[in-house]
């Protein structure tokens, strides 16, 4: 049931990848991953494994300078990133490798997208066969453009919400939103946290509340207990980043180490005890 | 109550993470009232005179005027206590902060001018401080540390990227993503998402205020330049404001040349040009690559090593009202050198470089200087690069 990623928008690719999980009466597995990490050719490899191992939903980082949204680790995959030669261009290749498979979305600093130009970038994402966008520093005063260069071309805005946003304003995101509500499960950076589940329901509810799109947790999640905590807190879809960086950057063979952590996230998010694993 | 502008032209904005959105939003309404609040006016007013030394003289450089033969005029920051005009904006801050009841400090800082003043005011008004610095200023500016430490705050080195005041900043911001709802971030220039720049603005325009006034009084005249260093540009925007108005008078805005605006190595932004773009959550002329990816900076001076710039200073330029130029690191350790022995007053290596650009002057008539710091805290790094 998954769309036909050549006829259909990203927007529909996205929301296809979600129906498909609820479906299956599970949340949806998205999964982040550094693009050039720890080499361009090596995160396609990365990508594969967790599409391989159930990823639904890919979330490709572009590597940045000045990552303000990011913890250490993720910070760190991008540094080595950019100092292994990493670029925009390579990034976007990536993307088109893993597209058919998968909806891609692309997860990239504001100065990146403005530096060609807004609309120059959001044609060249489009492009690479990427479903949508999130830009973790761009925040609803600043994304009119952005948004209106998505939309022309049926890639999704993926706006974030936190757990310090205000009700209306939380409203007025949700409305303008597209793809899934990206919500931010705790008030800091990207990056590993010991239990932080008793506030997922709470983040959960106010983020379903104030949008039709599907919503997706993120931030701090990296068991598969704590990916389970959140499917039953409600969230359509579970993000999970800084682990599956962090298991990039360990072994001689990151997508198979990347693989296997993907694997039991999969496994814990899935009705079907999976046995052995 | 007043509104804040967010935009200075095209440049400024609010970028980002959507967790410290509210954070600027209640920022902006505790300074919109603040800033017309009595009470809070006649508190800062108070300890600004009292405890901080204002107003600061306006001192005729004798021989430098007769050297150059024409009349310079120091605004003489580096009297404040503290050593720089910092103290302005770091004392505001905090009784703002603690007006809104934050009770836990943060900040960054370069020359460790700002940390320090920030660590001063922290332990005035009993907050908790936590300064972060990178590990190569730690290192170039030594005293600045120890100052801070005895003044009860935390200092944390960063040791990312090039581990200057970019990465400072950074990691300040990080921080106040984790603790935005007990912390309050004193940013040191004129830079940031709005409301900041206003903010800084606000608190740094008593400079121009009293330097216009003073050099009035003295020459019965206006200045025909007003010279201050920019790294971020809070002494320039403040000794800038108060002439904004006067059009006859020539605004100039002096960067990091480092080792030369054609090399890659300097800390000019402005004055290189080139595409606008965003660094620590605000639109404006920073150091970049063709991609988006921010350019390291390089100056000797710890306080001007920094690839962006307030956004009011890109409008400014751009409009015409003010021009930038660079000043390399050689010349600036000259005249770190030379006001100290024609006047007996050692600059900041900062505002060395505002005192370099008026040194390199043929012409002119009057010029107004503003002397942002004192330069105690710069003579291992001068004497170790002559």
């Amino acid at each position: 049931m998954r769309a036909d990623p050549v006829e259909a928008t990203g927007v529909e690719r996205i929301a296809g990848a979600f129906e498909r999980a609820r479906g299956e009466r599970r949340a949806a597995l998205m999964t982040y991953l550094m693009g050039g990490f720890p080499t361009l050719e090596e995160s396609v490899r990365i990508g594969e494994a967790c599409i391989e191992n159930g990823a639904d939903v890919v979330e490709l980082g572009v590597p940045y300078s000045d990552p303000l949204a990011d913890g250490p680790v993720i910070h760190e995959a991008a540094t080595r990133a950019l100092q292994a030669g990493a670029t925009l261009i390579g990034v976007l290749e990536v993307a088109r490798s893993l597209a058919p498979s998968v909806p891609v979305v692309l997860m990239c600093y504001a100065n990146m997208v403005l530096a060609p130009g807004v609309d120059a970038f959001v044609e060249r994402l489009a492009k690479s066969g990427a479903a949508g966008l999130i830009v973790p520093d761009l925040p609803s005063e600043e994304a009119g453009q952005t948004l209106a260069a998505c939309d022309a071309r049926g890639l999704a805005l993926v706006p974030l919400v936190a757990p310090t946003t205000p009700p209306e304003r939380m409203t007025a995101i949700g409305e303008r939103a597209r793809g899934f509500m990206y919500t931010v499960s705790v008030v800091g950076t990207t990056g590993e946290r010991s239990s932080m589940s008793e506030r997922y329901a709470e983040v959960i509810a106010r983020a379903k509340a104030s949008t039709t799109v599907p919503v997706a947790l993120g931030f701090g999640i990296s068991t598969p207990e704590q990916a389970r905590q959140a499917a039953n807190a409600g969230a359509d879809g579970v993000i999970v980043g800084t682990r599956l960086v962090r298991a990039a950057s360990a072994g001689n063979d990151p997508a198979a180490e990347v693989g296997r952590v993907v694997a039991e996230l999969s496994s814990a998010l899935s009705h079907e005890p999976t046995p052995g694993v | 109550m007043s509104t804040i502008e967010h935009r200075f032209g095209r440049y400024g904005g609010q970028y980002v993470p959507e967790t410290l959105m509210p954070a600027l939003t209640e920022l902006e309404a505790a300074w919109a009232a603040a800033r017309e609040d009595p009470v809070y006016r006649s508190e800062l007013d108070g300890l600004l005179r009292d405890y901080g030394g204002r107003p600061t003289p306006l001192y005729r450089a004798g021989r430098l005027s007769e050297r150059l033969g024409r009349s310079v005029y120091l605004k003489r920051e580096d009297l404040n206590h503290t050593g720089s005009h910092k103290l302005n904006n770091a004392l505001g801050q905090a009784l703002l902060a603690k007006r809104m009841g934050k009770r836990r400090i943060i900040a960054e800082t370069g020359a460790g001018q700002h940390g320090v003043a920030t660590a001063t005011v922290c332990a005035l008004l009993d907050l908790e401080c936590v300064i972060y610095m990178g590990s190569e200023d730690t290192r170039r500016q030594a005293p600045n540390v120890q100052r801070m430490k005895l003044l009860g705050a935390e200092v944390h080195p960063v040791e990312a990227g090039a581990r200057t005041l970019k990465e400072a900043t950074s990691a300040a911001i990080r921080d106040w993503v984790e603790n935005v709802q007990s912390t309050h971030y004193v940013i040191g220039s004129a830079v940031g998402p709005a409301p900041y720049p206003v903010l800084v603005h606000d608190l740094q325009r008593v400079i121009g205020v009293e330097a216009r006034a003073q050099i009035l009084e003295r020459e019965g005249r206006l200045p025909q330049r007003v010279i201050a260093c920019v790294g971020g540009g809070s002494n320039a925007i403040g000794m800038f404001t108060a002439f904004i108005e006067d059009r006859e008078v020539e605004l100039i805005g002096v960067e990091a040349g480092g080792e030369g605006i054609d090399t890659k190595r300097h800390g000019a932004p402005l004055t290189v040009g080139g595409r606008a773009g965003v660094l620590h959550g605000s639109l404006s002329a920073i150091m970049q690559d063709e991609e988006g990816q921010i350019v390291e900076a390089h100056s000797i001076s710890a306080g001007l090593d920094y690839p962006g710039t307030g956004p009011q200073h890109a409008f400014l330029r751009d409009s015409g009202r003010a021009r930038y130029e660079a000043v390399t690191d050689a010349d600036a350790v000259s005249a770190f050198k030379e006001l100290s022995r024609l006047e007996g007053i050692i600059p900041a290596l900062e505002s060395a470089h505002a005192v370099a650009w008026t040194l390199a002057q043929g012409d002119g008539e009057l010029d107004l200087v503003c002397l942002s710091g004192r330069g105690d805290k710069d003579l291992a790094e001068v004497l170790g690069a002559s």
